[in-house]
């Protein structure tokens, strides 16, 4: 597939003292197409990620102060809308997303007509190679997103999403901090905006370790279960004053 | 009971002495000072009117007048808790664009200026 023109599609990658990781990600977003402009968001890290991504070609936002997942990714949308970006594809900086599937995700974008475009990690029916905990929170948020979206949505946690520019500027404007990707599902859908699941394959991650544990997973339920119900008044209260 | 008031009273007092004692130093500033004063003030109202008490305790059904005061105590506090959770929510919200914004502006003053170099000497 031909490269993107300049000024049409921004990898996004998010990480937090992924200095061990984020170098790797970078070159193989950029080994995918060669002149794609890369932007690491650096999250206040403690090790040297910000510089690690830099040497591996990336160009960094560094936030002055912690600000968590959600912060950081908005802070990504919101430059790329300001540099007149079409199109952002948001990449885990923990190498669990393969690059080698974005020319899919940006595919996907430019020819589905929807605002949103997940790559998800269920769609072929492998459900067996993911962690009992995380499929068992998958499922239920399916349960819950289903008759808010009006569809199912197989993996509502993916963080690998490409946004066009409609959605951005909606992002840029409201995104949740915390956990955000089934928060923001919420929002695009709100605004009538759609989205569309393309088949990735994830990876385990390359170092690190995972942010998800047994309490925060309780945490993590009850926040975006509240985030989801929270946007949904929030948005009906608008409509209602207008 | 006569115990409980007085000790009511001697609170309230130690919090508004307090309170002032902040705002004087700057450590409180003056808009966030008022839900303090007026709940302490509220409380030594309270806490020397034997008729506000008996009020209290028959609006709320409160058989014992010092149950009630702890009642109203707890009450008051929450009401300023709740609104310095608003507070603190606002901050939080200006805080996460402040951020975001110098990250931007950073980005744009120092990477976007050595990006456009290297384009320009290609
Ligand atoms: N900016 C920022 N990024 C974060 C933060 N926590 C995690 N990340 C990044 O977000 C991405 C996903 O985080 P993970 O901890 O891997 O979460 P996950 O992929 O949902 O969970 P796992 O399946 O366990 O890996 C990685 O690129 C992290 O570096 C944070 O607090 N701030
Ligand atoms: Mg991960």
């Amino acid at each position: 597939m031909t490269p993107p023109a300049d000024a049409a599609l921004l990898v996004i990658v998010p990480a937090f003292n992924e200095e061990q990781a984020v170098g790797r990600v970078v070159r193989e977003i950029q080994a995918v197409w060669p002149a794609i402009p890369v932007l690491v968001i650096d999250d206040c890290s403690t090790d040297g990620t910000a510089r690690v991504a830099r040497d591996a070609g990336a160009a960094v936002l560094s936030l002055p102060h912690h600000l968590g997942l959600g912060g950081a990714v908005q802070a990504g949308y919101k430059l790329a809308y300001e540099l007149g970006y079409q199109y952002v594809i948001r990449v885990d900086g923990d190498g669990q997303h393969d690059p080698r599937d974005i020319p899919r995700l940006y595919e996907a974008l430019r020819t589905s007509g929807c605002q949103m475009v997940i790559g998800s990690r269920y769609l072929d029916g492998d459900e067996n190679r993911t962690s009992l905990l995380r499929l068992a929170g998958t499922k239920f948020f399916r349960l819950v997103l289903r008759p808010i979206l009006g569809k199912t949505v197989r993996d509502p946690t993916s963080g690998f999403v490409g946004v066009n520019r409609a959605a951005l500027e909606v992002f840029s404007k409201s995104f949740p901090l915390e956990y955000p990707e089934i928060e923001a599902l919420v929002v695009l859908q709100r605004r009538r905006f759609d989205f569309v699941e393309v088949p990735c394959r994830m990876r385990p991650r390359l170092a690190g370790k995972s942010t998800i544990t047994a309490v925060k997973s309780i945490y993590y339920i009850v926040h975006v279960l509240l985030g989801v119900f929270v946007n949904i008044l929030k948005f009906e209260h608008r409509l209602w004053k207008r | 009971m006569d115990r409980l008031t007085n000790f009511m009273t001697g609170f309230s007092l130690l919090l508004i002495l307090l309170v002032l004692r902040s705002v004087r130093r700057a450590h409180i500033r003056v808009e966030y000072s008022v839900s303090w004063l007026s709940a302490a003030l509220v409380l030594l109202a309270i806490s020397r009117s034997p008729w506000a008490l008996e009020q209290i305790a028959a609006l709320t059904g409160i058989a014992d007048a010092p149950l009630a005061l702890v009642f109203a105590v707890g009450c008051l506090f929450l009401i300023v808790f709740y609104r310095f959770s608003i507070v603190i929510s606002d901050l939080k919200d200006a805080n996460i664009a402040l951020a975001q914004r110098v990250a931007i502006l950073e980005y744009r003053l120092y990477e976007g200026h050595g990006r456009r170099q290297s384009q320009a000497a290609r």
